[in-house]
């Protein structure tokens, strides 16, 4: 939640439509895991080009959803589909339902602005501002009106992100001076100091380092414990050490198979998933 | 090939050979052109200047009236025929014009650039750009009519005493003149600010004034503060309009004053094209202050690149 309550925002209308959303799905939901994302026939566009078709898939919360598939296959572009990215590319349409927590975000009353501040994203490229670190954590709570303690919030989320130790002494010091993977780590840190919901994570350690990726990747098995993430990666091995459930993209931009992420590696109901995962293709 | 003929063909020297020697001397001496100029005027400059001053002028052999060099820099009366230079009037003037055009331009100019970098359609860019481009290429001659036939009656409506001849039709029109200049230098700096940044704003729920605001403008800062000192160093050598508009009167006026800008008075500009157009002669007195002005407007000038470059190097950001 954005944890202010000024009735006069008009974007906080918007999340209070959500949050009625939220006492629906509560009560119809029996799995045992909640379902906080729900995207039913989800299609994309960008002009003529069809790039993601009937996208259907419930991720659960508090755990770790990762979307695997060779290059091109629409991972990111349904990652961005979550939290309306996809609205700042002129050419791209789409089409269908995917909620949040019951509310649809394609319906016409969803301020794409709230939406992000509900749903983090952690970015492919390490993409710090040219502020100070300090400034970088705290820029969420800043523009979205959040009173608190900065400097608590700034210590917690560098702790969450595993960075503070590495920089407690210079938060002054520009955040570009950091190398990539503590770039990468003050950009998560910077995405969960407003506390989101949901983080959207688009292939986090593909610009890193091998021991870098190490420690984004137990990072985001950590971060799972309380909040739903949705992870975008390449690296097979990486999907089956971290999350709990696995989505398979292939070319054409299908969903293949969905499910929890043991079973996609050891016994794939589909067969271009086996050949996908085995690497015979792609 | 035998070892003789690898081993010349190894060793040709293929740098020193005549065409490539012709070319590069060529493009040499291009460049050196501008330096050899540049350092032509400035020594043409500082050796006419200083025939003008008593100081200086015995070292350069002149006999004749010179005037006195602190008078020169602190007089506030330039008055030709009764031989007072006082240069203070007329760095008032250029004052004058460089505050309120820069009042008008710069943030008109950030604006506009942020509008064409951050909001613009491409269609409404399409519109924009070119409109700019033509209003930079509009000769300032037209400028200074459009100020006096133009600018300057309608500010009569308001102000019923104002000049015919004035330092605020002057700096509006300069104002104008600079716009582009502001608008596509900074837009320039906008639009090199990685989309990477606009894209981590967007995704932390920013709006987008959230993201031109406080993150693109602040990243592309050494290009705006570079398109400021560029704007105002072309309206401190901005000649035809102000000799057009500001008037021919040299006149001492306060510049934070607002009430002097209903006034007219004389750029240091303006003031040299009268001094080479007036009936005055080769070798006096008022033919040398000529030169005297232009080596302290060459001075505020040098005095703005050298500020200019520290800027663009003190605030550059790395991405």
């Amino acid at each position: 939640m954005t944890g202010t309550n000024d009735p006069t925002n008009d974007e906080m209308l918007v999340e209070t439509d959500v949050s009625d959303g939220l006492s629906a799905a509560e009560s119809s939901v029996t799995d045992d895991a909640e379902t906080v994302i729900e995207s039913k026939d989800i299609n994309v566009w960008y002009g003529d080009d069809h790039a993601l078709t009937d996208i259907s898939m419930e991720i659960p919360e508090n755990s770790v959803t990762a979307m695997i598939g060779p290059s091109g296959c629409g991972k990111s572009t349904f990652l961005r589909c979550i939290n309306r990215m996809n609205d700042l590319i002129d050419v791209a349409r789409v089409e269908g339902d995917l909620t949040l927590r019951g509310k649809n975000v394609y319906d016409d009353d969803v301020d794409p602005v709230a939406l992000r501040r509900r749903v983090g994203m952690v970015f492919q490229k390490p993409n710090p501002f040219p502020k100070s670190i300090y400034d970088n954590v705290v820029y969420g709570l800043k523009i979205q009106g959040i009173d608190g303690d900065y400097d608590q919030i700034v210590e917690d989320s560098l702790k969450r992100a595993a960075l503070w130790d590495e920089v407690k002494d210079r938060l002054h010091e520009s955040g570009l001076d950091l190398s990539g993977g503590q770039q990468q780590r003050l950009c998560i840190a910077r995405a969960i100091a407003t506390d989101p919901e949901v983080l959207l994570m688009d292939e986090p350690a593909s610009a890193l380092d091998p021991v870098a990726t190490s420690q984004i990747e137990d990072l985001v098995e950590e971060l799972a414990e309380d909040y739903t993430v949705v992870i975008v990666t390449h690296n097979m091995q990486q999907a089956a050490r971290i999350s709990d459930k696995t989505a398979v993209f292939l070319t054409g931009g299908e969903l293949v198979e969905f499910d929890d992420t043991q079973k996609i590696f050891e016994n794939p109901e589909s067969q271009r998933v086996e050949d996908y995962i085995t690497g015979k293709f792609g | 090939m035998s070892t003789d003929d690898l081993e010349a063909d190894l060793t040709r020297n293929t740098e020193n050979a005549p065409r490539e020697l012709l070319t590069r001397s060529f493009f040499f001496l291009c460049a050196a052109l501008s330096v050899v100029t540049t350092i032509s005027i400035v020594g043409l400059l500082i050796t006419e200047a200083s025939k003008f001053f008593s100081l200086t002028a015995p070292l350069m052999g002149v006999a004749g009236e010179t005037a006195n060099l602190v008078d020169f820099l602190t007089g506030t009366t330039w008055q030709i025929h009764s031989k007072e230079f006082g240069v203070m009037a007329l760095i008032s003037a250029t004052l004058m014009v460089t505050i309120g055009s820069a009042i008008i331009a710069l943030p008109l100019g950030v604006a506009t650039a942020i509008y064409l970098s951050e909001y613009a359609s491409p269609q409404a860019r399409s519109i924009l750009k070119p409109a700019l481009e033509i209003l930079a290429g509009v000769p300032t001659v037209v400028y200074g009519f459009f100020a006096l036939i133009y600018i300057t009656p309608a500010l009569r409506v308001v102000f019923p005493n104002i000049g015919t001849f004035n330092m605020l039709s002057a700096s509006i029109v300069v104002g104008i003149m600079i716009i582009p200049m502001v608008a596509s230098i900074s837009e320039d700096a906008m639009s090199a600010v990685p989309d990477e940044l606009r894209q981590a704003g967007y995704g932390m729920g920013a709006t987008k004034f959230d993201v031109s605001t406080g993150i693109v403008v602040p990243a592309a800062l050494s290009g705006i503060f570079s398109s400021f000192i560029l704007a105002l160093s072309r309206a401190i050598g901005e000649t035809m309009a102000v000799t057009v508009a500001a008037g021919a009167q040299a006149k001492f006026l306060n510049p934070l004053n607002p009430a002097s800008y209903l006034e007219g008075a004389l750029p240091m500009t303006a003031a040299m094209v009268q001094l080479l157009t007036g009936d005055i002669t080769g070798g006096g007195l008022a033919y040398r202050s000529l030169f005297a002005i232009g080596l302290v407007l060459f001075v505020i000038t040098l005095i703005m690149n050298i500020i200019s470059d520290f800027v663009a190097r003190r605030y550059r950001e790395v991405y």
